[in-house]
């Protein structure tokens, strides 16, 4: 199949049904409502469900009980419904159940504005729901990122039996480039037939629950899950990008804000000035070992952090070299994205520094 | 002298002590379901699942492949798991504070999309296993511990009927209430219960039974006391019967946009 021209919304549709997942439920809200437009067109074609819930409490829970089935489901939202679908998250996490979400994320926090944002990093990493959870989180910089994202979360889903989530941004929802898909590798669904519920014909019944009323049982499954969290480590993933073999400044961005950080690298190597990106590729799991051996380098004098927030990823950077090198920011926020020129005055007025 | 055995446990019911308090009617609830599900041959293609409230650990309980959900969204866990599975048996079994409190957007709308499950809607009237706080459907004057002086309808409001508001809906539905507090309504209340699967079994519609329930703890009465009280006091408000069969069309289809039928 050849480059197919496709907004970013309309390509995270068509790349979760190429991966196997017929079920979608959703809720409409900007900037990710075309992901449901598309779908509910394009479902019925290929015998699958769209289905518009009442609200991301309805969608979120619906993906619960099909989760449960074993087979593969999604949905996706923008900032404020992953807070509302956050109570499922949690159950979902508890309870084990693959599945995948994608957060076209918008700029908070409250109603905030329809305009991309990195807004939700804490929450896609850190939590968000109740309880001691962690979520696979792959944050995608190109539409075509997005749609091979799409395709290895429901593997990765498959394999830890843990809710994958997509933190995209408007920008990628809304943009349209150029999509492969016959590139991307195709994962095949696990068998979950150990423990979904399909009936209890001729075995015992399943049982799926998150209540664990005795403390030490609950402790159990809590050091369970913990550990199941460390095995996810190996998934950790990033990019290193530009540099003229020495660089002595660092920029950590990811999403689209790395995107932007990529034109000015290109422009400042040009100029001769050494600077690289690391780009976390994973959000959760992040890759700790990469951006510390980068931060230990000699050569590296200082990391300037870019975020479309107010400073949320930075706090892992820190954690991670163990602040080893002066740690800067610069980010925009309310839906700003910024541009390549505010980037590069930001670095020389570091590197002058 | 052959022996011949004429009452047994179900087959869909697990060989496990409840930890219902003495008296209370899920126990009687719970059997009616598995009951039904021996009888009409579904227990290997059916999964349950369990609200939070008093039922939430009905998974020790029934013999088929059980979930439990969040509090008040039973409905539409039942849903995803119904569209992805359309060829099992999918039954929510929720209280009154689960469906008609925190769960009322989620019920409302799975009826009104017409979703193939059963739910089976236990109402007592307050909330049990919080430890008897005023429900939805607690009756006018009635005590609760958050409502001391008994419900004023001023300030909450009347009880909610959730038979007749989830009736008035256009979707076709079988709808009805029936009663665990005396033999007769038992036995009638299978009947509604066995409407309900066939219902979904057929694939023909929603289907919704609320059974009227006690709470001889939290209402701080015997037993018997406390199934004289739903005669007494719920079955006036709450009336007994089916209100809604897939088999009534109230609204003429020409209503719909370009349809010239």
């Amino acid at each position: 199949m050849a480059k197919k021209l496709m907004k970013g919304n309309e390509a995270i549709g068509e790349a979760a049904i190429q991966a196997g997942a017929m079920h979608y439920f959703a809720y409409p809200i900007t900037p990710q409502t075309e992901v449901a437009e598309y779908l509910a067109r394009r479902m019925p074609e290929v015998g699958g469900v769209f289905l518009q819930a009442e609200s991301e409490l309805g969608a979120s829970n619906m993906l619960f009980g099909a989760a449960a089935s074993g087979k593969r489901a999604f949905t996706t939202s923008s900032s404020p419904g992953i807070s509302l679908m956050s109570e499922a998250i949690s159950y979902i996490t508890c309870a084990e159940l693959p599945c995948v979400l994608v957060n076209v994320c918008r700029a908070g926090p409250g109603l905030g504005g329809i305009l991309p944002s990195q807004g939700d990093y804490f929450q896609a990493t850190k939590g968000g729901g109740h309880g001691d959870y962690r979520l696979l989180v792959l944050a995608p910089s190109t539409v075509q990122e997005a749609v091979e994202h799409i395709m290895q979360a429901f593997d990765l889903a498959d394999k830890y039996r843990n809710p994958v989530m997509i933190f995209a941004d408007g920008l990628i929802g809304q943009m349209m480039e150029p999509v492969d898909f016959s590139t991307i590798k195709k994962g095949k669904p696990a068998d979950h037939s150990s423990w979904a519920a399909t009936g209890a014909k001729g075995r015992e019944p399943h049982i799926i629950k998150t209540l664990y009323l005795q403390a030490e049982e609950n402790e159990k499954h809590n050091i369970h899950l913990a550990n199941k969290y460390k095995k996810m480590d190996i998934e950790k993933k990033s990019e290193i990008y530009g540099g003229l073999g020495k660089p002595e400044l660092i920029l950590a961005a990811f999403g689209t804000s790395a995107r932007v950080c990529k034109t000015a690298i290109d422009q400042l190597n040009e100029e001769g000035i050494d600077i690289a990106l690391f780009r976390p590729i994973t959000l959760y799991p992040f890759d700790d070992v990469t951006i510390s051996e980068l931060a230990n380098k000699k050569h590296v004098k200082q990391i300037l952090t870019i975020e479309m927030n107010s400073g949320q990823m930075i706090e892992d950077i820190r954690l991670f070299t163990k602040s080893i090198k002066p740690i800067h920011f610069f980010g925009r926020q309310g839906g700003i994205v910024p541009s390549p020129e505010e980037v590069i005055a930001e670095i020389r007025k570091i590197i002058r520094n | 002298m052959a022996v011949n055995k004429i009452f047994e446990r179900p087959v869909a019911m697990r060989e496990n002590i409840t930890h219902y308090c003495p008296g209370c009617t899920h126990g009687v609830i719970h059997r009616l379901v598995a009951e039904v599900l021996d009888e009409e041959g579904l227990r290997e293609k059916t999964c349950g699942v369990a609200p939070v409230g008093c039922s939430v650990l009905m998974y020790n309980y029934m013999n088929c492949d059980f979930l439990e959900a969040a509090h008040g969204r039973a409905s539409a866990f039942a849903t995803g798991l119904k569209r992805i599975s359309p060829e099992m048996i999918v039954f929510s079994y929720q209280g009154d504070g689960d469906l008609a409190s925190i769960g009322t957007n989620e019920i409302l709308h799975a009826a009104n999309r017409g979703e193939k499950i059963t739910v089976i809607f236990v109402n007592n009237a307050i909330y049990g296993m919080t430890g008897g706080q005023m429900a939805p459907t607690t009756l006018p004057n009635q005590v609760t511990t958050t409502c001391p002086f008994g419900r004023d309808t001023e300030t909450a409001g009347w009880p909610i009927r959730i038979r007749e508001l989830l009736s008035s809906l256009r979707t076709p539905a079988y709808i009805a209430r029936g009663s665990a507090h005396s033999p007769q309504w038992i036995i009638r209340t299978k009947k509604y219960i066995r409407k309900a699967f066939k219902y979904q079994e057929e694939n023909r519609c929603f289907s919704l039974v609320e059974v009227l329930s006690n709470c001889p703890t939290n209402w701080g009465m015997t037993p018997n006391e406390s199934t004289e009280w739903i005669a007494d006091n719920m079955i006036p408000y709450f009336p007994l019967g089916e209100l809604k069969t897939p088999e009534e069309v109230d609204v003429p289809t020409q209503t719909m946009i370009g349809k010239d039928n």
